[in-house]
């Protein structure tokens, strides 16, 4: 599949780093606003695909490669899977929310009724977003690269 | 007031959007048409206070399907041929 216009690709490169802002915030604050992993990580690859199709599949594919791609998505699996580990581990029980009141990484117990949101909440929590976030970014782009993949070998047989 | 309105026009607007998609002989046409619908029904999502079905609604629906859509009419043939 080739490219489109100039307009287009300058446009959706100008849109390009506000759409990755916007997921990567909402993955970040999952645990204190509306989102999380899936939400976020769902909008970055939104933007992903935008890239690919106005670039075109033969550009993108010179740059990542679904090779890649499936190890960074497996990584976030095994990411998720190790914290809850983790949790066994240090704590009592699977999925045990140990960094929790240890007011380091994401530690600090916030007082009863403040209603400020403090984004260093949540212990286990965030870092369990950012795996989900990962493998959500990357598994969404993947099916998206293998579908433009696909109809470039059709293109070629005819 | 504003808002029962608002309950009223928003599910006339999607079902006006699906129609366009379905009897739109340009596919690209059709194709915004889904995103539109998939748009509005984020919009009524967001209405409805579930906010977290909105984002995921508007990320995967409007985003996600569109370009996978867009990818498969540009290898094949543009326009609807006549039944």
């Amino acid at each position: 599949m080739s490219g489109m216009s100039k307009i287009v690709k300058t446009i959706s490169g100008i849109a390009f780093p506000f759409i990755t802002i916007y997921g990567l915030y909402i993955i970040a604050h999952g645990h204190l606003t509306p989102g999380g992993g899936f939400q976020g990580g769902a909008i970055v690859a939104s933007g992903c695909a935008m890239i690919l199709v106005s670039y075109g599949s033969i550009w993108t594919m010179n740059r990542v490669r679904e090779k890649n791609l499936s190890i960074l998505e497996s990584l976030g699996a095994v990411c998720f899977i190790l914290l809850a580990l983790l949790g066994l581990g240090f704590g009592t029980v699977f999925f045990n929310n140990f960094l929790v009141g240890t007011n380091s990484l994401f530690g600090v117990v916030p007082a009863v009724g403040s209603g400020l949101a403090n984004i260093n909440t949540g212990g286990v929590i965030p870092l369990m977003n950012f795996a989900v976030g990962l493998k959500v970014i990357v598994g969404l782009f993947g099916i998206v690269l293998v579908m433009a993949y696909a109809s470039r070998t059709k293109e070629g047989k005819k | 007031m504003i808002l029962e309105g608002i309950h009223i026009i928003l599910p006339i607007l999607i079902v006006v959007a699906a129609a366009f998609a379905v009897l739109m002989k340009d596919l690209i046409a059709a194709a915004i048409a889904v995103a539109a619908m998939s748009l509005l029904l984020s919009l009524e999502f967001y209405i409805l206070q579930a906010p977290d079905v909105a984002i995921a609604e508007a990320g995967v629906g409007a985003c996600l399907t569109t370009a996978i859509l867009v990818i498969a009419i540009k290898a094949t043939k543009r326009m609807e041929e006549d039944a």
